[in-house]
Parts: C-alpha cells; structure tokens; sequence
C-alpha cells in the first residue's frame, strides 16, 4: 500500500452540474413532503383519539398562516411527485402489450395523468357528497 | 442441503410502489382537502371535518381502512426513496440508516392501527 494520500475527486454537488440530475434531485426530495404529509395526518388521527377538545385543537392549528404556507408547498411539491410518478411510469412499468403490440410511453403516462385527476375529481366530489 | 437466505428487498419495494401510486392518484387531492379546503372554508360544506363526521369515518370500516393505507403506505414510499437517495449524497446507508428510515415507516404504522382500532367500530 502506498503511503500516500491518494486524490479523491470530490462529489459535492454532483447533481448541480446537470439539469437532467437537478431534476432527479428535486423528485426524489418529494419524499421528504409526502413524509411530512403522512406526520401532519399521523398528529391529527392522534388527535382524533384523544377526543373532541384535541380535534378541535388540530383544526384551529390548521387555520394558522404557517400551516397554510406549509400546505400549499405541500400541494406543490406532492403534486409534482405525481406528476412525475407517471412520467417516470414508462421505465418503471414493466413492457406491456395491447393486441401484440407495445404500450406507448405516451400512452402510459397520459393513462396515469387522466387516472390521477379522475382519482382526484372524485374523492373531492366524494368527500363533498358524504358530507353535504 | 444449502439454504438461501431469501431478500427482503422486494418487500419494502412494493411498500415504496403501492405508496406512491396512492400518494399520486389521491395526495394533492388529499393536501388540497384537509390542508387548504377544509381549514380556509373553500368548496367544501361547513363541518366537513367536524369531530363527529371524522369520529364516524375513523369507525367506519372503509374509512378505517383509507386512513390506514393513506398514513402507512405514504410513511413507507418516503422512507424507502429517502433512504435510497441517502447514497446520492455521500451517506453510506448502512444498518443504521436503513432502521432509522424503515423503523420510523414501522412506528408510524403501529400508533395508526393502535389509534384507529382505538377509536372502535
């Protein structure tokens, strides 16, 4: 083994060189939202358990300007990790065939766009039926 | 005879795929619901998530269910995608990462099911 201390390219910062990485930064750090979403929901069905008082204190903490911002960032950036979901959905998809022949990407993630907002339309029209 | 020892990887891969297929059909739509509609009065009826409508969805079977799979299934998708991108910024994942990340998803879904079957039928 040679004593010297060998050069090590340093990797700071890898992604800011290419937009292609950039990108892939930004939609896999949606995550990080879709986490703090699940904790947001996580607090209030605690509360829930807890009774009416407590409930009643995570919907007033939800009114709060700060809870606003966060949750329109949240809507941001949880939307455009379904967005990306889908556009992504070609390679994570596994080849599928209609009538012999293979699924256009395009296909694929127009298919899943239409079924997110589909998906989408109706649990608002569902929540707004259940309780009209 | 030799044994293999089988991966657990696919288990937790099909956690992360069943949580991002939910969290992309219905997250913004859900974001959008309790995070904006419900607390500015936007859309929605008044009391849409008042203590006795949500107590009624928390005992309701499906309801139960929907609340579980929503809270769960998004802890497990962050948690793998997390963990993995770890790498990507000069963390080697070892054990300790992956406890930390898949643990936490685990505690998450624990206090849910003890909650939600708390909360009765």
């Amino acid at each position: 083994m040679s004593k010297r201390k060998p050069y090590v390219r340093s990797m700071d910062g890898w992604w800011k060189k290419n937009p292609f990485f950039v990108e892939y930064v930004i939609h896999e750090s949606t995550a990080l939202f879709v986490l703090a979403y699940a904790v947001t929901l996580l607090v209030g069905l605690i509360r829930l358990g807890q009774g009416e008082a407590a409930w009643n204190g995570w919907l007033a903490a939800l009114q709060s300007p700060g809870a606003l911002v966060f949750h329109l960032a949240l809507l941001v950036a949880i939307a455009y990790h379904a967005y990306t979901w889908f556009k992504i959905m070609p390679i994570t998809l596994p080849p599928i065939r209609v009538g012999g022949e293979k699924l256009s990407p395009c296909a694929i993630i127009t298919g899943g766009l239409v079924a997110a907002a589909v998906a989408s339309l109706g649990l608002i029209v569902l929540v707004w039926r259940i309780a009209a | 005879m030799k044994t293999r020892k089988r991966s657990n990887a696919p288990i937790f891969w099909g956690l992360f795929g069943a949580g991002g297929m939910l969290s992309a059909l219905f997250g913004p739509a859900l974001v959008f619901i309790t995070g904006l509609a419900v607390p500015l009065g936007l859309l929605l009826p008044q009391g849409t998530m008042s203590y006795p409508k949500m107590l009624a969805f928390a005992q309701n079977f499906i309801g139960k269910g929907f609340i579980f799979a929503v809270i769960a299934l998004f802890m497990w998708h962050a948690v793998h995608r997390i963990y993995h991108s770890l790498h990507e910024f000069g963390i080697h994942a070892g054990m300790g990462a992956k406890l930390l990340c898949y643990g936490s998803a685990f505690v998450g879904t624990v206090i849910s099911a003890v909650v939600l079957l708390g909360v009765g039928f």
